[in-house]
């Protein structure tokens, strides 16, 4: 399949020569990176961590007042975790089809797979 | 599976509006463009902190300030947002940002426009931002799910940028004959700008148009420009102002404004560098970036040394 890309991206911007595709940084080689971060933020008590996106920060308290200052300026949140990004394991979504497959043919474990009587209540 | 057959389900999940995931199988141009439009979004919102940072230290009231600073700061947290969602299709950060500093990459030219006067604050909030929002709004639907999320989170926060702005607007005109001269003059400055912010006309568009097809965009320049004019001409009413279009008019067959011709001279201009401050822009994030290069080193010693002293504690625990 031959791909013809639009010129223009966001708006007036012009789409040749402006990437960031390529996966080293070239002015700063002896500057060190600093690690991208998990945020997970609780947005009220009761309610469970939810992610929230990511970012860049040297150490763990920094990842999390960072993360004060990037998701919750508008008391999103009560709580934070940061998980250093490389520490989360994912499923694989090319496997999702046979990983998933046993839940399909058991609808038994649902509510509405059991015909019962109009008459019966509370249940 | 052949390429061919991973293309063709791809597509399929794009046409049956199924998000696209980090680690979902994509054609390799969808990863490129999709790289190429966050970081150039992301871009735009740092750079777009710049014009306003200009007139933090000269809002006329305490109160104006601190919103201004709100909203800068909101510029740099979407920023993040779009940086963080660009590195999820394999773009690193440290590239990104030289890229812009070293003037590869592009921004939304409508930042090289000087902010001569306070009354540039409100027409940027109301126009600059409203221009920005109506792209955003469309890109909340976008196919790849991390720049979705990404847009959702900033238009939540955008709705108070245009009704600050607007809001600003809206006193200057109601003041003394030198303010509402100011808030006129910076509405005439800053309305083509914002116009040329939706990029060229459909037609001067003769690649095919891939974005559409991939539910990358879903509206096409030309149609977000008209629902903007429509939406300021009526706006604009409010404030007692006028639009410096002469051919600004409602158009009751086509059920839209009909409005002048951009010039596209200066819109080209712009977009080649040479717009009124390319270079004091780039130079900006350039020294920022150099000046800050210290604080980041120190950081990441500190965070090793930190780490050896945790390490070395533990050991100590782990023998006695
Ligand atoms: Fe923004
Ligand atoms: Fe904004």
């Amino acid at each position: 399949m031959n791909i013809e890309i639009r010129r223009y991206f966001y708006g007036d911007i012009p789409g040749d020569e402006a990437g960031g595709n390529s996966a080293a940084p070239k002015n700063a080689p002896n500057e060190k990176a600093w690690p991208l971060w998990e945020i997970f933020i609780r947005s009220k008590q009761g309610l469970d961590h939810k992610h929230a996106g990511s970012l860049h920060a040297a150490d763990a308290r920094m990842a999390i007042e960072n993360a004060r200052d990037v998701y919750t300026r508008r008391m999103e949140g009560v709580s934070i975790w940061a998980v250093e990004s490389k520490n989360i394991h994912a499923s694989n979504p090319d496997d999702a089809a046979a990983f998933y497959e046993p839940a399909q043919d058991k609808i038994y474990r649902h509510p509405t797979f059991y015909d019962l009587p109009e008459e019966l209540k509370h249940m | 599976m052949s390429v061919h057959e991973l293309e063709a389900q791809f597509q399929r999940k794009i046409d049956a509006e199924v998000k696209i995931e980090p680690r979902d199988w994509m054609p390799e141009a969808y990863r490129k463009t999709n790289i190429r439009q966050i970081s150039q979004h992301a871009h735009s919102e740092i750079v777009g902190m710049l014009p306003e940072g200009n007139w933090i230290t000269r809002a006329p009231s305490l109160k104006r300030k601190a919103i201004l600073l709100a909203k800068v700061q909101d510029e740099a947290g979407h920023g993040l947002y779009l940086y963080s969602a660009a590195e999820t299709l394999g773009a690193a950060r440290e590239t990104m940002i030289d890229d812009l500093n070293s003037g590869k990459a592009k921004y939304s030219s409508i930042f090289n426009y000087p902010t001569l006067t306070w009354a540039d604050m409100g027409a940027i909030g109301w126009l600059v931002d409203g221009a920005a929002i109506l792209n955003q709004v469309m890109l909340c639907r976008t196919s790849y799910g991390p720049y979705a999320r990404a847009n959702v989170r900033i238009c939540k926060e955008e709705s108070f940028h245009q009704r600050q702005g607007f809001e600003s607007l809206l006193v200057l005109s109601k003041g003394s004959a030198e303010q509402k001269a100011m808030c006129q003059d910076a509405i005439d400055r800053w309305w083509w700008p914002s116009l040329m912010m939706f990029g060229p006309k459909d037609s001067e568009s003769t690649n095919n148009d891939q974005s559409i097809h991939w539910k990358i965009k879903r509206k096409t320049n030309d149609e977000l420009r008209q629902q903007f004019v429509d939406m300021i001409a009526e706006q604009v009413k409010l404030l007692g102002m006028t639009l410096p279009d002469q051919h600004l008019k409602w158009n009751a067959e086509r059920q839209h404004f009909d409005f002048g011709e951009i010039n596209w001279e200066e819109f080209w201009n712009v977009v080649k560098g040479n717009g009124p401050c390319n270079k004091q822009r780039l130079a900006a994030r350039n020294k920022a970036h150099d000046e800050g290069a210290w604080v980041r080193a120190a950081a990441v010693a500190y965070a090793e040394k930190s780490n050896e002293r945790s390490q070395n504690n533990h050991n100590s625990w782990a023998a006695a």
